[in-house]
């Protein structure tokens, strides 16, 4: 068994630009890799076979296999420093939200190196109590735990000190009260050690230990960390003497009484620069440090009482980090190749397909026309945004998600890949270890779920858009996501028309901005999707490539936020559904999510309102009432997510309702936030809502709007070899809104 | 709560004739249940083929890794899905599925 697996950066390039490749090979001696244009999905012997074009290049050859390992699990990490190496006696406090204690050792803050026995630091041992423990470098520890253990999800404050000259250790364990009534009580231990304290002057990390330094790079700038600690920490002090309770307590509050500020050395604020990867010293010595593999900000801290939800608005109740031992930002691979772009590589959808053995593995990038450069009028959207998110689904696997799908789950040899190797991450569809939702996802790292091969979601069923469009004759360029967040709408100024995936799902405020200006002046809009402009992200502010997703209050939701964690960390803004906040997906594309369901796909039935002269193009040369009822996504046209026209979320009232789809299965539910009163008549089978509608209107400015309302809309296209009625549809509707007379909006005398 | 009635076969015909779609209120909560087992020993298909061949396997371990049933191979999802059902009739039921 060869595990091959890669990934690029960056995702979209022009030429000129040059990609970065990262692979990890184990089980051979060498790779292929071979760049390539995909122009289809592999969709198996019912469809148009897959077609790849090799592009001819220098890079395409065999390379030397090697092994790159991923440090996952997040920290946060202060660099040595003078004022840590006078910590020979000290008090270490902070307030601690396990939410895993009595699962493994971890680590919570201090200088300790496991490598070398040295340094100090306090730990949740093997049974969940607190734990301060040093080092003399020599092998000895000396060591104190209160031995009561911590409950899981609640807050305490800790304090471990220790008087060098005495070799006197004292530890603190105060549960802070709530309104709950759990028997936790406070306890204190105190023991004697003679074990020397081998001062070391850092690194201080917090929420795991220092294993080793090493000669690659990793998310911690060389520095391998292992006892990763799941939970939350919150206001660490640390000292230079050992404090007694009290004044440990004191030195915790927000005002510090005088007296004590010769002792000490750092008071973090991990409410600070909630956007970044800084964490804050309010000391004078400074002590900043960094977050590493991205641990959750704007997360509420051990004072929150309920009475403010945004963090910007009472960050003294937002200072504390979540940490989590299966969060990863970037797995920091070493390049094995380097792709200079050519000025004549046409724009579209490319991957780096890597081949070692049985192994394959397939690194999606898109390549986007020279700036100015373009004369195509169409252009596609790569939903990169989506894929994001998305990247290794792993509850796909360890959930039973057969239950919603309706169907058994089917996996591939790459999908193993995922399970084989929990490293790489997951997505903000799965659940941290300790069941906290996963909200921030990064493509710095292999993607086993997006690639035109296996499962027909996303990448894949966006494949038989971008087949459909190469098999059109029309010229079009390829931009993602990311270049339309980046740069807003003058990346849209040279098209016409634009042709999204089968679920852009994912969209931050510029991209909605950007794709309700071109629309609102003009451009014609073709989403071929269903459950888009759903939900609201946020791209991490400095670092391309990491998105941020809030399941809040609202939806259907993989994970539920926790209350008080509604806005996003890294722009502040209110997290969740578009529909929740004044935009629903219907103000765009005329329709919006009304329900899911993967077992079976139907047909759309024409409407009496298709027959509007408004709407005689879309329907040039197509007879009979039934549209899609074939395809490759569960038989027909209109499935797997749906969305349909509402008025009441702003659906425009002059948009036409072509076509509806009709006999969803049992499967189909009304989605969550449709529902205020849970009944039991919300099925397919019952609830005339569920149901695709098939949606065209047009804008002021001259543009349009068509929505299919379906992910499975993509996979009927390619059917009887693109002879169809959707391929013919849709083909219409490309055609008319690449003309450039505008549209008008019909008089409706108001 | 509900049991699934070994004597209802009439409900594993109308799931054969139709395993994807429209099924009847009683047909579905026969399926809930069987949807619902636990990861653990639950059945899923490794795609052997693109889009043409699948193999049956049993989710075990943890993490939950799928272990092949290499003598239980599929040419469609419709075979690999009866199959399935009449396996989790005799785990719910404690009774074989015969239909004669
Ligand atoms: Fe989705």
């Amino acid at each position: 068994m060869t595990d091959l697996m890669g990934y690029c950066d960056p995702q979209s390039l022009a030429p000129g630009d040059t990609l970065r490749v990262m692979v990890s090979c184990l089980g051979a001696d060498a790779f292929r890799c071979d760049i390539v244009r995909v122009l289809s999905a592999e969709a198996g012997p019912d469809h148009p076979p897959f077609r790849e074009e090799v592009v001819a290049n220098p890079v395409n050859r065999d390379y030397p296999a090697r092994r790159q390992p991923i440090e996952i699990g997040s920290f946060a990490l202060v660099p040595p420093s003078p004022e840590l190496a006078a910590c020979e006696s000290f008090t270490l406090s902070l307030y601690v939200y396990p939410t895993l204690p009595g699962q493994g050792r971890q680590g919570l803050a201090g200088t300790w190196s496991a490598a070398s026995r040295s340094g100090f630091a306090l730990v949740l041992n093997e049974a969940g109590a607190p734990e301060v423990l040093l080092g003399d470098g020599k092998g000895r520890i000396g060591r104190l735990s209160t031995d009561i253990p911590l409950y899981a999800r609640r807050w305490y404050f800790l304090a471990a000190s220790f008087d060098a000259a005495s070799g006197r250790l004292h530890l603190l364990q105060q549960p802070l009260a709530d309104k709950s009534f759990h028997p936790a009580r406070r306890v204190s231990a105190e023991a004697q050690t003679d074990v020397e304290h081998l001062v070391r002057p850092g690194p201080f990390l917090f929420a795991a230990w220092h294993v080793e330094d090493v000669a690659r790079p990793t998310p911690g700038g060389g520095l391998r960390a292992g006892g990763f600690f799941n939970g939350k920490l919150d206001s660490p002090r640390l000292s230079r003497r050992a404090l007694s309770e009290a004044e440990a307590l004191a030195l915790a509050g927000d005002a510090p009484p005088s007296g004590l500020e010769a002792a000490m050395v750092a008071a973090w604020d991990f409410s600070a620069d909630i956007a970044s990867e800084r964490i804050r010293d309010l000391s004078p010595n400074r002590l900043d440090g960094v977050t590493v593999n991205l641990p959750t900000r704007a997360v509420t801290g051990h004072n929150w009482r309920g009475h403010e939800m945004h963090w910007l608005k009472a960050p003294r109740e937002y200072g504390a980090i979540h940490f989590h031992d299966d969060d990863l930002a970037d797995a920091c691979w070493l390049p094995d190749l380097e792709f200079p772009v050519p000025q004549d590589l046409p724009s579209g959808c490319y991957t780096v397909r890597l081949r070692a053995g049985e192994a394959e593995f397939h690194v999606p990038f898109f390549v986007r026309p020279s700036r100015g450069q373009s004369v195509a009028k169409l252009v596609y959207l790569a939903s990169t945004a989506t894929y994001t998110v998305y990247t290794n689904n792993l509850g796909r696997f360890t959930g039973t998600p057969e239950l919603h799908h309706g169907r058994l789950t089917v996996l591939d040899a790459t999908d193993e890949l995922l399970l084989k190797h929990p490293e790489l991450g997951l997505s903000t569809y799965d659940r941290h270890r300790d069941g906290s939702g996963v909200c921030y996802s990064s493509r710095l790292r292999p993607a086993t779920n997006v690639r035109p091969k296996g499962r027909l979601w996303n990448y894949c069923a966006d494949m038989f858009v971008v087949d459909w469009l190469s098999r059109s004759g029309e010229p079009f360029d390829v931009i993602t996501d990311e270049d339309l967040h980046r740069e807003g709408l003058g990346i849209l100024r040279p098209y016409r028309c634009l042709v999204t995936g089968s679920h852009p799902e994912y969209f931050s405020g510029a991209m909605l901005d950007a794709l309700d200006a071109f629309t609102r002046g003009g451009g014609r809009l073709m989403y071929l999707g269903g459950n888009g402009f759903y939900w609201r992200i946020a791209y991490h502010p400095q670092q391309p490539g990491i998105i941020e997703v809030r399941r809040a209050e609202d939806g259907t939701r993989a994970w539920i936020a926790e209350v008080g964690e509604y806005y996003h960390s890294f722009d502040g803004e209110y997290g969740g559904l578009w529909r929740r906040q004044g935009r629903p997906p219907n103000l765009l594309a005329g329709v919006g999510f009304i329900s899911q369901g993967f077992d079976a796909s139907t047909p759309y039935r024409r409407t009496p309102q298709s027959r509007d002269p408004r709407a005689a193009f879309v329907f040039d040369g197509i007879d009979g009432e039934l549209l899609g009822d074939f395809g490759m996504l569960q038989g027909g046209a209109a499935g797997l997510e749906l969305d349909c026209y509402d008025a009441g979320l702003g659906s425009p009232p002059h948009a036409l309702v072509l076509a509806s789809s009709e006999n969803h299965s049992n499967v189909y539910q009304l989605v969550a936030e449709e529902i205020a009163v849970a009944h039991g008549a919300t099925d397919g089978v019952q609830n005339p809502r569920v149901r695709a509608d098939l949606v065209f209107f047009e804008t002021a400015g001259g543009g349009a709007v068509f929505s299919t309302g379906s992910i499975a809309y993509a996979g009927s296209l390619g059917s009887n070899n693109f002879d169809n009625n959707i391929a013919r549809l849709t083909a219409n509707v490309l055609r008319r809104f690449l003309d450039p007379t505008p549209f008008r909006i019909p008089d409706c005398g108001r | 709560m509900f049991r699934i009635d070994p004597n209802r076969v009439d409900l594993a015909r109308e799931y054969k004739a139709r395993p994807f779609g429209v099924h009847s209120g009683d047909l579905q909560m026969v399926l809930n249940l069987m949807r619902a087992l636990p990861v653990e020993g639950h059945h899923v298909l490794v795609m052997s083929k693109p889009h043409r061949e699948w193999t049956l396997a049993v989710m075990g371990g943890r993490p939950p890794r799928p272990r092949l049933q290499p003598s239980q191979v599929f040419t469609s999802l419709e075979a690999a899905e009866w199959h399935v059902f009449k396996l989790r009739w005799q785990m719910l039921t404690g009774q074989p599925l015969q239909l004669d």
